[in-house]
Parts: C-alpha cells; structure tokens; sequence
C-alpha cells in the first residue's frame, strides 16, 4: 500500500462520525521503499488532490517524512527538488504488513503482501 | 544412441535404413515421455510394438501373425486403447530376430486399408500383472440370450423405420443414431417426459409377451410403460448421462438387438467400468447403476473385448493380454422404462433433478435474502474459482481502454470490481487503485504490483470526492435486487468528484443485438472442437434443467434458472455455470510403468462445476437505473460486445 493509496482511504465502519474515519492510523511491520520513475507533471497533479496534513503525518509515522514541509510550498508546478520529496512519499513508500486502524471506533483492517483488506462483517455496515 | 549391430556389417547404412533408424528411435522417446515405458538397447525376450495396439485399430489376430513369424509367441499384451502392445517371445534368439526382421513393416489395417509401420525395441520389464477383474456397478445385470433369434427377428422387424410419420416427434433421426418413442414421448429439449400426454396406441404387443416374462422371472417389479427404440450403425454412439430421475423409475431395462456392444458406465468419482452387452441379452440398471453411475456408448467401429471364446458377458476387464478389436455391427436396443408419477426420493441427491430442486435458490424478495444469495452465489464462488478465473481474464475490452486512456495525466481512478487488475495497467499516467471483494482476487493485483484493497462495492472505503473517475466493470450485474444494484451505483458516484467521470459495464440480456451475435455467443464454435460430442441428452453434471419452471410455485417464489453456458439468455435472473479447471495439475503426466494400461479412456475428470448468480440487464434499463440518481448525466449509453454500458458524469 502505497501513501498515496492510504490518502485516499478512509474507515467505512457503521456509525463512525462524519469525517471521523479519516485519516486511518498506520500500524506498520514492515515497510518497503521502492524506486519509482519520477513523473513531474503527475506528482504536480497529485498535489492539490491529497489531503496534505494526512500524508505528512502518515510519513511521519512510518518514519519516511524526511524534510517534507507541513504546507505545500509555493510555486510548487516548477519545483522539482520539492515534487522530488512529495514522489518519494506518494509513490516510493510502501506498507507491506501492518494495520490500518479507524481513529474513530479503532476497528482495525489488516494489511498483508500490501493490500490492506478492509471487508466488513455483516453488523458493521 | 547406440542401436546394437545386429545388421549385415559390411554395409553402409542406406538412407532407408537410417530413416528406419531415426523413427525406432523416436518411437522409444515417445514410449518414455508420454508412457514412462523404458526400452533398452541390448536384446530381451520381450519387445514393445509402436503403432501395433488396439488404440490404432490393429487387431490381436493380426498382430499375433506377424510376430509368430519369428518364433513362437510365450504372450501377447494388448492394452486397451493405447497405441502399442508387448510380445513376449519363448526365446531370446527370435525376440532378436523379430527386432531385426520386423522392424520398420507395414502392415494394412482390416478396416480401412489404412497402411501402419510398426517399430520393436526391446523392453527388460513388462506390465505382465493381471489386475483383479472389475465388478459390474452395483445394480446392474446383464442377462443372455432373453430372446431366441427368431424372436429378435419378429422384434426388429416390428419397428418400421420408414412408415410415414403420423406422430412427427415420436420418431426422430438424431445426429448419432435413429431413435423412436412408444408410450410417452422423451423430450430432449428437457429430458423429460410430457407425463399427461401419452402416445396413441401403447407399446408394441411383442414387447408386452416380452415384458410379461421379465415380471415373471423377477428381473423388474413394475411393467415399463415407455419404450425407446435406438438404432445405431457402426461408429455411433451416446454420450455419458444419467436418465433423468423425476422422468422414470427405479429400474431401467435395455435389451440389445442386432449385434453386441461395449457399454461404458462411470462412476462420478471416476471409476469406469466397460460393460458388454452380447446380442439378446438384457441390461438391466437398478439402484446406483441406474441412479448414480453414468452409461454411454463411445462412438467407434471396433470395440475392446476379450478375445477368449466362452467369457462374452460382463464387465471388460484390463486383462491386457487377452484383448482384441471386435467389428461393431448395426444394432437396436429396446429400452423400456416406467415413467415415473411423484418426485424421486432416491438416496444420490447429488446427481438427482428432484430432490435439486428444493435447494435451487429462489430470486431474493428482500435486501437480506439477496445478500445470503450473493454470498453463496457470487462471493463464495469467485474465492473458489479466483486463479482459474484470473488465467482466463488477460485480454482487456478495447472501449474500458480507451476511455482510461482518454483521462488526464494524474487522474485518479477507482476500478470497483477489478478482478484481477487487467485494466489496473491501462494508464501510464494515471493512479488506479483497484477494490474486489474477493480476496484472492485482490492478492492476485498485488503480485502485479497494483493497488487494491478488498472491500465491498457497497461499502467503498474511500473518501466521497476524491477520484477524477470510477470504472465498474462487469460487477453491478452480481447485485440481486433493483436496490442494490441502485446501491451500488450511488457508492460509486460519492467516490467521484464534481465533475468526474463513471464508465459502468454491465451483461446484456440481449447477447444477440443488430443482428451481430456478442462473443459470448460466438465463442460456442470455438469451444465445440475439444468438446466431447454432446447431446441434448447427455445430462451434464447435474447443471442442465435443476429447476425447470413449475407451475403454482413460479408465481409466487420464482426458482433461478441455471443457464446452459454459451447460449441466450432466457431469463434476467440466473446462474451461470463456471467449470473448473484445476490449474494445479499437470497436463500429460507420464503414467507409471507399472500401471499405464488401466482405464486410459477415461482420464478426463468431470470438471466440478459452481454457479455464479447474475442479473442481465435488458436494453435502457441500466440508463434507468443511472437516471434514478439525482446528482448525474448520462453522458453516453452504448451496446459493446454483450454488455450494457453507460458513461456518466458527476454535477
């Protein structure tokens, strides 16, 4: 599971509150970094499309933030140091078994070889 | 390789001879690829003939002259239909002289003066084992000579196969042989008879004296009252089926006229057991031969059969080294059965069309019904059938293709439903991030190095506007009623952002549209080349007619039908057939040298078969159900390949 994957998930549990499944809490055994063709145009892209504070935190967790700022810079369409640092998060980072835990209602989904299985039972839709 | 000079020495190789050479040799490769039967160079008393077997058409009488030839002959083993055969010579010296002499002959098949080369290599061990002789299925009997020749005469001679046809469906030339009801009609289109419409005029009168005497000596308790006539020429056959429990009773009773048969019967775990049938006598099929155990007739001139006088009836055993070919003749079986007036209660529910029914699932009525039906029917099933399933999904559908690539650099795309990620790798520069409810499915896009996630399409664990585009692909025809199906195409649109785009494919009804039949349909020829020839009565592993529409009950609690693979659809709601091929096993594996000679004629195992439920659409209805959500366009509505497709946008 990729952070840019986790960006875009979010708990999905009956009665959790509005907003209150995201972000999921990563719970990572094992994590691996690998290396992807840097796309300048796409990571510009993602930009604007991910919610910023989830996956600074997210790498933050995993111990991958480096020095990613808390706000996306500026300017960012041209600078290619900083969509360096956003690619290698979104796309380079990968949780290959762990948990992903609701902040909500602390359900937890397994993440195992990478996928994270987020089926529920029939009493929790 | 080293071939040993038993050869006039003082003579180069002619080119003939290096031909002759080159063929023995591969004859041997192939003996131990394909047999694991392993030759030798230096000379035995024993040697394996190439091309000299009863599988290539070559009798034991034929054989036997010419490997008498060269001495005399301690046994001849011809395995059943395998292309080659073992002969053991009383001494080395004219096992030796026979490698020399006989290598490389030709000899002329009786039948159909086709010419066949026969190759010798020597052999240190062969099969020489007698297996224990094989039992008939439990139930079955074969009586000799129940009628005189005079009465098969008078018998044949009844049947008028010309007469002008005053009942056009009693009498009907099938593909395979010609056949004729008395009676009650059997129906082939569902195996079945119409048990309220009796054929005028009954049985024929010698079948009634017949009949009478069957009663009296015990071999059947109630008198037949249906009677089915087949004639069958050489080279005809039936395929393997089960009569149809609900149609008739117990016992089944068949008597053969005109010439003798070899009747294969096969029991569902795979035991196989070669009846033969001799002329005048009476198959008689009660309990599990009759119930469980499949019989049919394998299209072919020549049948396997012991070639001892004075051991006719019975079962065919592997006793390999008292086989031959036998000549089929015309010939004419009676079968008489009594049509059966109340539900089969018989103990093998399995392969049993009553007692089936109950367990056939109903169309659900209510969201709780239909979530049990699509747990067993669908989820259930793609675990089950994941990898086999996958190995048959490689080739994506050029217009989901084309819309992923028509997307923007950066898009973000959900594929709900993805199966095993084929369209995962459409866009260079997109991020798909795929969900399937089957887990297995799921890992399958993982090892591809995709994203997914294992989720419910009813309950996507995605945030609401999030993805510049939704695919849905084959999947919203698994859901079981109207609501879920709505469900599911309003999960879809919260994942979309303003703005984005859906491409929703769902199974057509219509698999016929524009005159132009879909794939589906047309991939029927392709498949009818490995099929064993089938007909419509074979009864195909329980799966044809399981819940044929009954009366009172239909209105109320309507039964799903069970489509037959690769035809129309003849109603919205259904289960579809998926035959399972194991993967796992090896194709080809090389038989044992100990044991290659039992059974090789049924080495294909019935497939098990599980059914997954769908609902078709008919034409609009999917715009409908699209057009029912508030917040979209239907940006276009298209017929692709048997599919109902829709685009649609996000306000």
């Amino acid at each position: 599971m990729k952070l840019l994957t986790h960006n875009m998930l979010t708990s999905h549990v009956r009665g959790v509150r509005p907003g209150g499944g995201f972000p999921l809490r990563i719970k990572a055994t094992e994590v691996k970094v690998n290396n992807v063709d840097f796309n300048q145009e796409f990571t510009a892209r993602m930009v604007p499309k991910v919610e910023w504070g989830a996956l600074v935190e997210a790498a933050e967790s995993l111990g991958h933030r480096g020095d990613l700022p808390s706000e996306p810079i500026p300017d960012y369409e041209s600078n290619e140091d900083f969509l360096r640092k956003v690619h290698h998060v979104l796309m380079e980072v990968e949780v290959v078994e762990g948990m992903l835990k609701c902040p909500d209602t602390g359900r937890e989904f397994p993440i195992t070889k990478g996928i994270p299985n987020m089926l529920l039972s029939e009493e929790e839709t | 390789m080293e071939i040993d000079g038993i050869r006039k020495l003082n003579q180069k190789l002619s080119k003939t001879e290096k031909k002759l050479r080159q063929k023995q040799i591969k004859a041997r490769n192939t003996l131990l690829r394909h047999e694991g039967i392993e030759c030798v160079s230096s000379p035995t008393k024993s040697l394996v003939i190439a091309n000299g077997g009863l599988g290539n058409g070559v009798s034991r009488c034929q054989l036997l002259a010419v490997v008498e030839e060269c001495g005399p002959v301690e046994a001849l083993l011809m395995p059943p239909n395998k292309p080659y055969s073992f002969v053991k010579y009383k001494l080395i010296e004219d096992c030796k002289q026979a490698y020399d002499i006989l290598n490389g002959k030709e000899i002329v098949l009786e039948d159909s003066s086709q010419g066949i080369v026969l190759y010798f290599n020597f052999v240190e061990k062969v099969p020489w084992e007698v297996t224990t002789p094989t039992t008939l299925p439990p139930g079955l009997r074969v009586i000799e000579d129940l009628v005189s020749p005079e009465e098969e005469r008078q018998l044949l001679e009844s049947i008028d196969w010309t007469e002008d046809e005053v009942i056009p469906s009693a009498q009907k030339a099938l593909k395979h042989r010609r056949v004729k009801h008395f009676g009650y009609e059997f129906r082939y289109d569902n195996n079945n008879v119409d048990k309220d419409r009796p054929l005028p005029g009954g049985l024929p009168d010698l079948c009634n004296v017949l009949l009478t005497k069957c009663l009296k000596l015990g071999y059947i308790k109630q008198k037949p009252d249906q009677l089915t006539v087949n004639q069958y020429d050489p080279g005809q056959g039936i395929p393997p089926h089960i009569d149809t429990h609900s149609a008739f009773e117990d016992e089944i009773i068949s008597l053969s006229l005109g010439a003798e048969i070899v009747m294969d019967f096969k029991h569902p775990d795979g035991q196989a057991v070669a009846v033969m049938l001799p002329q005048r006598s009476l198959l008689v099929m009660s309990g599990e031969s009759r119930y469980l155990w499949t019989h049919g007739i394998t299209p072919r001139k020549f049948d396997v059969v012991p070639a001892s006088e004075g051991r006719k009836v019975g079962t065919v055993s592997a006793n390999t080294g008292d086989l031959t070919l036998n000549k089929r003749g015309k010939r004419t079986s009676f079968t008489f059965r009594k049509v059966r007036r109340s539900a089969c209660n018989c103990a093998y529910p399995s392969v049993c069309d009553s007692q089936h029914k109950d367990t056939a699932p109903s169309i659900p009525i209510n969201d709780n019904e239909a979530s049990k039906l699509e747990e067993k029917y669908v989820h259930e099933v793609y675990e089950e059938i994941a990898g086999h399933f996958s190995n048959t999904r490689h080739s994506p559908w050029p217009r989901v293709v084309e819309f992923l690539r028509g997307l923007p650099c950066g898009a973000v795309v959900a594929d709900v439903g993805c199966g095993n990620g084929k369209y995962l790798g459409a866009g260079k520069d997109l991020y798909m991030l795929g969900c399937d409810r089957s887990k297995k499915l799921a890992d399958i896009c993982g090892q591809k190095g995709f994203q997914a996630v294992v989720c419910d399409a009813l309950s996507v664990p995605i945030r609401s506007d999030s993805c510049d585009a939704c695919i849905s692909i084959a999947v919203i025809h698994h859901f079981a009623t109207v609501e879920r199906r709505l469900a599911t195409l309003y999960e879809l649109v919260r994942l979309l952002r303003p703005g984005g785009r859906a491409l929703i494919y769902v199974w057509a009804m219509e698999q016929e549209y524009n005159k132009q039949k879909s794939k589906y349909l047309k991939e029927k020829r392709a498949h009818r080349g490995r099929m064993e020839e089938t007909n419509s009565e074979a009864y195909d592993s329980g799966c044809h007619s399981v819940c044929p529409s009954d009366g009172t009950n239909q209105a109320l609690h309507p039964k799903l039908s069970v489509h037959t693979n690769r035809t129309s659809f003849d109603s919205q709601d259904l289960l579809v057939p998926w035959h399972l091929k194991d993967s796992t096993k090896e194709k080809g594996e090389p038989s044992k040298s100990h044991q290659p000679l039992l059974d090789s004629a049924n080495l294909c195992e019935p497939s098990p078969v599980f059914h997954r439920y769908y609902h078709v659409f008919c034409e609009g209805e999917l715009e409908l159900v699209c057009k029912s959500l508030k917040c979209i366009k239907v940006e276009e509505s298209y017929y692709d390949q048997g599919n109902w497709c829709v685009v649609l946008e996000k306000q």
